[in-house]
């Protein structure tokens, strides 16, 4: 039985051993029909591919799109430019062949160690260079020595340029030779012919469309590699131009405005979301990156105090003080918690029932009965300590979330922070604490642990001035194919923030109105004659003073020193554009950030009087 | 019975007693391999632009596979048997420790770095895969139950997704291949094998639909390489031209201008065949297909006149997997198939699958000459 059993499985194996033996000999006819096919059917056409050959298939990589401001203004650019590059595999020996390099043209250490970094990643054929932007001089300079140098050549590129390089840096980013962890991210085929890829900003956000398709060209090349002649060409596909909303002009007045000061400005147009000016203060030269930054330059600015590679704009975390004050009033006016014309007494201080602790107004001495529009105008803590406390901290977390606090605006720029609009819930996960009644407080001064970005500041307060629609800010505003001229809007977003009554919206921009056009404001000083203006001034403290101390500018160290904030839209009438500013260090909001945001505005809104007025006089 | 006791002596006492039979060589297998090695030198010589060291050093590792064949071959099938699954066991173990701690070479990772010397734990498996599923099956009898088809599968499994992690797709697909050969001259029913392929072909587009544009775009480049002729698809045009311009008789030996100008990117590893097909044109493809088939055919007569399920099912995959290095590489080279990192077997530049596949044919040699003597 076992015997036959095993006999039995000889024999299906032999049937089995014999089936794949026919699979072989029928897969290696395959083959072997493939091989007549291509070296006796298709001989002749290989022979020729062969012989005249020497078919080489190379990347012409696309032009990338510029960059455009609002006003047409060419805000990136291509340039040619001349970089030393070395074929490894036709280079005997690369030290000293580097060495000799050296004694023609400047090769310092960084470009020696970029090059044995670059090569690397590249296949032997490939050039890798050595040097970039050669001056036309260092160009003559090997080009004389060229013939003792094999494998080495000068080849021309469009390199990407930023005309108005600090200007233009926290909005557009830069582009920076392709990295390791950028090939995983991209298609390497469409990349085969680009060295250089968006590193952020408007340059990594719209990449794609920046940069175009890659295009091929099938040339002869003889034996030693050099081009005979084109046999096919694919032409690449330029890159789209980017059209932003932004104003270059405004960008540099706001610049020099908070000449001697670090911060942030954003201005937003409040009917579309569009970004009409973003400035952090300090910015950096992006063409360094362009080309490579060395390790002493990135060094520099790395260690630089004012933090200029910080994007203060976008990424910047500040506590936003009386700036939210509107805000409060219009989540205790929406919620029926106060009205319009119910008034507190102001003596000072604010104090919860059964607690000793004073939670001191900015004014000493009390600010007296007060209504909600003084307050906002007047800037009185203890109004809005008590409404705070009589909202409770899970109304306030809600509403303040309408107007984008604690999250992401969506604004077309990467590596936005959402700052921190805190919760019950919130302390509860990161702190492992309940939530007490004195935090509530603090926060309806927009202290504590509330902390916001200056773009969400100039969003929140473009929804107020258009009447609760908040758009998702955009820099770019539309895509133009070169050629065809053809032009891509990007889309509009916006959402309706929740409206309980019209008047209560009325009310508190006549507060923010009142803050510089009335009598008693606190940024009465920026009162422009030609257009009114609605703002609300903030002073943030960023180190917190003992009970029974006094803050004195004098004496603090400038690091320690408030913050100055300013939020504001003009005109009242028919907002037309929308302003956060945050000086950081800048003491008082009213007397540094109000006349920052005024010019600023003055910028945008008298310039069109200012292109009629010269019409006029000719 | 009294010829029992001839039965256990390990070798056949009617045949020659010679130098081969002590070391239990398969002469007509050596002849082959020898031959096709051969070969695979003169080709190798011109491939590396007439480098005298490169063809050196590929001698040397040659001489050390041979070693390493003979002494396979001079183990007995049945302590093979025995240490099958703990091979298996070790195997699967050092492919964790490799995706663990594994050193990073070209991109994946594949070597673990034992002090002394480097180690590619999936050449193991190669081995160990058809050892073990051979050893599972050969335990209880043929043709299997459904259920211990499935711990087969399960068993080959495990290794072919760990190799696929490092990522070696080649690799994985010679593993997966050998546990599929066991499995199907194991005896599973032609009705259970039309069953799998019709399910394999419905998933297909359901696995099309779930897949994202981007993943699409890959696996269309990876079918049809020709499409992305700056990336895998040079490769495939340098080595069609190579392969067609040598025509019938080829140009001649170190006369491949494709190859000798380095027109032909990896010419002396995995697309030596085109260097080949350029130089001795179809003449001498054919004469080193007829040299595959030989060894194949040989492997194939071993298994059928082995004496157990357990050596006919390890002899008839490893002979088959021997088959499919063949023919993905030539299928690649010559653009049939998709581009997958498999060598030219004993033909490539190269010491790690070489040892892999020298051990292969010492099992194979070792399974023909300890065979006893049975009443047939």
């Amino acid at each position: 039985m076992q015997l036959k059993d095993t006999i039995g499985e000889s024999q299906a194996f032999l049937n089995r051993a014999i089936v794949a033996g026919i699979l072989v000999l029928a897969a290696v006819l395959v083959v072997l029909y493939r091989m007549v096919q291509l070296q006796v059917v298709d001989h002749e056409h290989f022979t020729t591919l062969s012989r005249e050959n020497r078919v080489k298939v190379v990347p012409l990589p696309p032009t990338r799109g510029l960059i455009y401001d609002s006003q047409g203004v060419l805000l990136a650019q291509n340039r040619p430019a001349y970089s030393l590059e070395i074929t490894p595999e036709q280079v005997d020996d690369l030290d000293a062949t580097l060495a000799e390099l050296a004694n023609i043209i400047t090769i310092d250490a960084d470009d020696i160690e970029r090059f044995w970094h670059l090569k690397k990643r590249k296949r032997r054929f490939d050039s890798v260079p050595i040097r970039v932007n050669l001056s036309p001089d260092e160009t003559a300079q090997f080009a004389v020595h060229r013939h003792r140098f094999p494998g080495v050549d000068i080849k021309a590129q469009l390199l990407r340029h930023y005309p108005h390089d600090v200007k233009t840096t926290h909005v557009l980013g830069y582009v920076g030779r392709i990295s390791q962890r950028d090939i995983e991210q991209i298609d390497g085929s469409n990349y085969a012919g680009t060295s250089h890829i968006g590193k952020n900003g408007v340059e990594k956000t719209y990449e794609s469309a920046l940069h175009g398709a890659v295009g091929l060209e099938q040339i002869e090349v003889n034996a030693a590699g050099r081009r005979v002649r084109t046999l096919s060409q694919t032409a690449p596909e330029p890159g789209v131009d980017v059209h932003l909303h932004l104003d270059i002009r405004l960008q540099e007045i706001t610049m020099q405005a908070f000449e001697g000061y670090n911060g942030a400005a954003v201005a937003i147009n409040p009917k579309n979301g569009g970004i009409l000016a973003f400035v952090s203060q300090p910015g950096y030269d992006p063409n360094l990156f362009v080309e490579g930054i060395s390790t002493r330059d990135y060094k520099t600015l790395q260690e630089d105090d004012k933090r200029p590679l910080y994007n203060r704009a976008l990424r910047g975390q500040y506590p936003p003080g009386s700036t939210v004050k509107p805000f409060m009033g219009l989540a205790g006016l929406e919620q029926d918690v106060v009205q319009y014309d119910s008034t507190v007494y102001c003596p000072g201080f604010f104090q919860l029932p059964g607690n000793s602790h004073r939670y001191r107004d900015w004014k000493k001495v009390g600010h007296g009965t007060m209504d909600l529009r003084d307050s906002i105008v007047q800037s009185c803590d203890v109004f809005f300590y008590k409404l705070a406390y009589e909202l409770g901290i899970d109304r306030l977390h809600d509403y303040l979330q309408e107007f984008g606090f604690g999250g992401r605006t969506g604004i077309d720029l990467t590596g936005e922070t959402t700052g921190l609009l805190p919760s019950r819930e919130w302390k509860r996960r990161s702190r492992r604490q309940p939530w007490y009644p004195g935090e509530t407080l603090i926060m309806g001064i927009g202290q504590g642990y509330f902390l916001t970005t200056p773009l969400q500041l100039a969003a929140a307060t473009a929804a107020i001035a258009n009447n609760g629609t908040f758009y998702t800010p955009r820099v770019v505003e539309y895509l133009r194919t070169r050629g065809t001229g053809e032009i891509t809007p990007i889309p509009k977003n916006s959402r309706s923030i929740p409206i309980a009554s019209p008047q209560n919206w009325q009310d508190v921009r006549d507060g923010m109105a009142d803050v510089v056009e009335g009598r008693r404001g606190t940024a009465t000083k920026i009162r422009s004659e030609q257009y009114r203006i609605a703002g609300k001034t903030g002073t943030a403290q960023v180190f917190t003073i003992a009970q029974d101390a006094e803050y004195d500018e004098e004496t603090i160290a400038e690091k320690l020193r408030d913050h100055a904030l300013f939020v504001a839209y003009a005109p009242i009438e028919d907002p037309q554009i929308a302003v956060a500013v945050v000086v950081e260090n800048g003491g008082s909001g009213g007397a540094v950030a109000a006349p920052i945001a005024r010019i600023i505005m003055d910028g945008y809104l008298l310039r069109s009087d200012a292109k009629e007025n010269t019409v006029d006089e000719s | 019975m009294p010829r029992q006791l001839a039965d256990l002596t390990p070798t056949n006492p009617n045949r020659r007693q010679g130098l081969l039979a002590v070391f239990h060589v398969d002469l007509p297998l050596l002849v082959g391999v020898l031959l096709l090695c051969g070969f695979g030198l003169v080709v190798l010589y011109s491939a590396s632009g007439q480098d005298l060291g490169q063809v050196q050093r590929q001698a040397t590792r040659l001489m050390l596979a041979l070693c390493v064949m003979l002494a396979v071959a001079q183990l007995n099938p049945t302590s093979l048997r025995r240490w099958s699954p703990w091979i298996y066991l070790v195997g699967v173990v050092m492919l964790i420790a490799v995706l663990v701690f594994g050193q990073v070479g070209k991109g994946a990772q594949r070597w673990l770095d034992l002090g002394v010397l480097r180690f590619q734990p999936s050449e193991l498996v190669k081995l160990a895969v058809p050892l073990m599923i051979a050893w599972y099956l050969a335990e209880k009898r043929l043709p299997p139950s459904l259920q211990r088809l499935a711990v087969a599968a399960a068993l080959t499994a495990v290794p072919v997704l760990l190799i696929a992690k490092q990522p070696d797709l080649g690799t994985s697909l010679l593993v997966a291949s050998a546990g599929i050969f066991v499995l199907f001259l194991a005896g599973i029913s032609w009705r259970l094998i039309a069953f799998l392929g019709v399910t394999a072909a419905a998933a297909a587009p359901v696995v099309w639909y779930l897949m994202r544009d981007y993943q699409r775009q890959r696996v269309l480049t990876f079918l049809d390489p020709e499409k992305d002729p700056l990336g895998a698809g040079y490769h495939i045009i340098q080595s069609k031209i190579a392969i067609g311009s040598g025509g019938l008789y080829g140009k001649g030996w170190l006369n491949g201008t494709q190859s000798q100008l380095d027109f032909l990117p990896e010419r002396h590893t995995d697309f030596i065949f085109a260097v080949l097909s350029e130089e001795f044109g179809l003449i001498g493809v054919m004469t080193l297909l007829a040299l595959y088939l030989f060894i194949i055919a040989r492997g194939l007569y071993i298994a059928t006149r082995a004496q157990d399920t357990f050596t006919r099912l390890l002899a008839g995959s490893l002979t088959l997997v021997f088959f499919v290095y063949l023919f993905v590489n030539t299928g690649m080279v010559s653009g049939l198939l998709p581009v997958v990192g498999v060598p030219l077997p004993l033909v490539s530049y190269g010491g790690t699958s070489l040892v892999t596949l020298m051990a292969a044919f010492g099992i194979l040699m070792s399974i023909h000459t300890h065979r006893r003597l049975l009443p047939t």
